[in-house]
């Protein structure tokens, strides 16, 4: 279950690893002795049915929600349980919200300059031709000195994904990026993805895009009930899944 | 862009012009004619009754004892606000963390504070010496009441100060907290997953969004603190511009016009704090609507010509 299945990283140190995580939401058990790696530079898409447990998954990465037991180590280090070194931590891991979750009283270009300039205490000026660049490569650095009220839903979520990038992360972590967007602008968000897992950042995305789980990931995790199920290649897990539950998964998604 | 316009609304087409007549209000009319009416009898009869000693009321105006009052009362008005402030955002906070022993202890000074009234609050504040006569010992920060005379006017303008904040920070705690618990969550996590301290996540990203809902009844909250301190009398400080008044109206026996100068001061600081407030709120509405402003406006038609500009919805 826990052999990375392609693509494995160039160095030992997966840039993330999970061992024995357990995690419970009162009587629910949300993560049932995870065992996972993702190797660095390995693009990730966990999949699964909604209360499965993969956006808590995505979570307990960074801390936004802590386990009960278990260990998790980023880039080899072990998650501090809170203070200074889990906000370094946090810091050097990006993470991509369903709901963008932009500043909304700061503009665009503030909001992708802010991390830099208060966490990684770069100067301003710096920190703007960074988030400048940054937005160019997203495509919406016109767009700079708006609010993110006034921006759609793709350009909101691109701009939370430069923001991310502006902090010049070792992984990023994306939570159902495209599950609030309107359908005509899911693609313009996974371009900007495909186009990050091309230049080799090491990915973990929760999402309910096949497309994209076929193109762009170099593997596949199926979870199912707070476990992870199946960990294969997109070709395989797609095209023979080994157990009932991602047999079943599939049905409900492809037969449309 | 634009709509092409129907051919029934072309201009040319004399038949077709539709005369629009506007609704016609005749209540609006009448009610505003007999509004009028009133406001001009008022005034004429005001400026022609001699019982509002008019030549008092401008002789007063600008006395030394009703602008020294002016001033205290500028002075207690702001002392107990920043007060009021500074502990009710302490009590706000109290009262959203987790730990139980703050939550009851902030719970119960909204009790107290909100439950009586700030009068009879004052008295008490001014019974202070009595209550308890031996300050100086064993009180952690006794050494500010050390040399302090119990009976001086200083004494009384601290109390007043000291009663009127205590009393605000009560209603500005319930506001800081309807301020904090209106940001999304979804903020302080992005703040947070940025690698942000939760200090840094609140003086950033937190409170600048919550002051766009505790602006407006702060504002109000001042302007009800400054016609408040009216009430000092009860510590009793008589510096105050109400006190002042009475004092003088008290010797020379003209309470009508002396009212009529009091209201005018306190008028006009209202005035100024509305606009100030005005300018605060529009400061802090920021991001919380889509409408773009002149420069923004600039900006984009800047812009136009990029190929990738759809879909802004602007």
């Amino acid at each position: 279950m826990n052999q990375p299945a392609s693509g494995s990283g160039p160095n030992g140190t997966p840039m993330i690893s999970m061992n024995n995580v357990q995690k419970h939401f009162g009587a629910l058990h949300v993560l049932k002795d995870i065992q996972f790696e993702v190797p660095a530079g390995q693009v990730v898409v966990v999949l699964g049915p909604s209360g499965s447990g993969k956006s808590t998954l995505c979570r307990v990465i960074n801390r936004l929600e802590p386990i009960d037991s278990g260990e998790i180590r980023v880039d080899g280090k072990i998650l501090p349980v809170e203070g200074k070194g889990l906000a370094m931590l946090r810091a050097d891991v990006g993470m991509v919200f369903q709901s963008f979750n932009l500043f909304a009283h700061k503009s665009v270009l503030d909001n992708v300059a802010l991390g830099p300039v208060k966490v990684r205490k770069m100067n301003k000026n710096a920190a703007n031709d960074l988030a400048v660049g940054l937005l160019e490569r997203v495509g919406i650095a016109e767009q700079k000195d708006k609010l993110p009220a006034q921006l759609s839903g793709g350009q909101q979520q691109r701009v939370a994904i430069a923001r991310a990038l502006a902090m010049k992360p070792k992984v990023m972590l994306f939570d159902e990026p495209t599950s609030a967007l309107d359908p005509e602008m899911v693609q313009e968000v996974l371009d900007v993805m495909t186009s990050l897992a091309k230049e080799g950042m090491t990915m973990l995305c929760v999402t309910h895009e096949m497309g994209f789980a076929r193109h762009a990931a170099s593997r596949v995790v199926f979870m199912s009930d707070g476990e992870i199920v199946e960990d294969s290649t997109p070709d395989a897990f797609f095209k023979s899944p080994k157990s009932n539950r991602a047999k079943d998964f599939l049905s409900k998604i492809l037969t449309h | 862009m634009t709509p092409e316009p129907s051919g029934a609304a072309q201009p040319g087409s004399a038949a077709d012009v539709i005369k629009a007549i506007p609704l016609r209000r005749p209540g609006r009319w009448i009610a505003a004619f007999v509004i009028l009416v009133l406001v001009v009898l008022f005034i004429y009869g005001a400026a022609t009754n001699a019982n509002f000693q008019w030549s008092t009321y401008r002789s007063y105006l600008f006395d030394r004892r009703i602008t020294k009052g002016v001033w205290a009362t500028l002075q207690l008005t702001f002392l107990a606000m920043a007060l009021g402030v500074v502990l009710g955002v302490a009590l706000a906070v109290m009262r959203l963390s987790a730990n139980p022993v703050l939550k009851s202890v902030a719970w119960a000074y909204l009790w107290v504070f909100r439950g009586t009234p700030v009068y009879v609050q004052l008295v008490f504040w001014g019974l202070f010496s009595s209550i308890y006569p031996h300050l100086s010992l064993g009180i952690p920060f006794a050494h500010q009441f050390a040399h302090f005379d119990i009976q001086s006017l200083q004494a009384f303008f601290f109390f007043a100060a000291l009663g009127l904040g205590l009393n605000e920070a009560a209603y500005m705690a319930e506001i800081v907290r309807a301020g904090i618990s209106s940001v999304g969550e979804g903020q302080s996590e992005a703040a947070t997953a940025l690698g942000m301290s939760w200090p840094l996540t609140m003086r950033r990203v937190v409170l600048p969004q919550a002051m766009r809902v505790i602006i407006p009844p702060t504002g109000n909250e001042l302007i009800s603190m400054l016609k408040t301190t009216s009430l000092v009398i009860a510590v009793p400080f008589t510096g105050d511009l109400y006190s002042q008044a009475r004092q003088i109206s008290g010797a020379n026996f003209r309470p009508v016009p002396l009212l009529m100068v009091a209201s005018t001061w306190y008028l006009a600081i209202t005035s100024v704090l509305m606009v100030g407030q005005y300018f605060l709120e529009k400061h802090y509405a920021k991001g919380s609507s889509r409408t773009m402003t002149a420069r923004q406006l600039r900006v984009l038609a800047k812009a136009i010509g990029n190929p990738d500009r759809g879909g802004d919805g602007a």
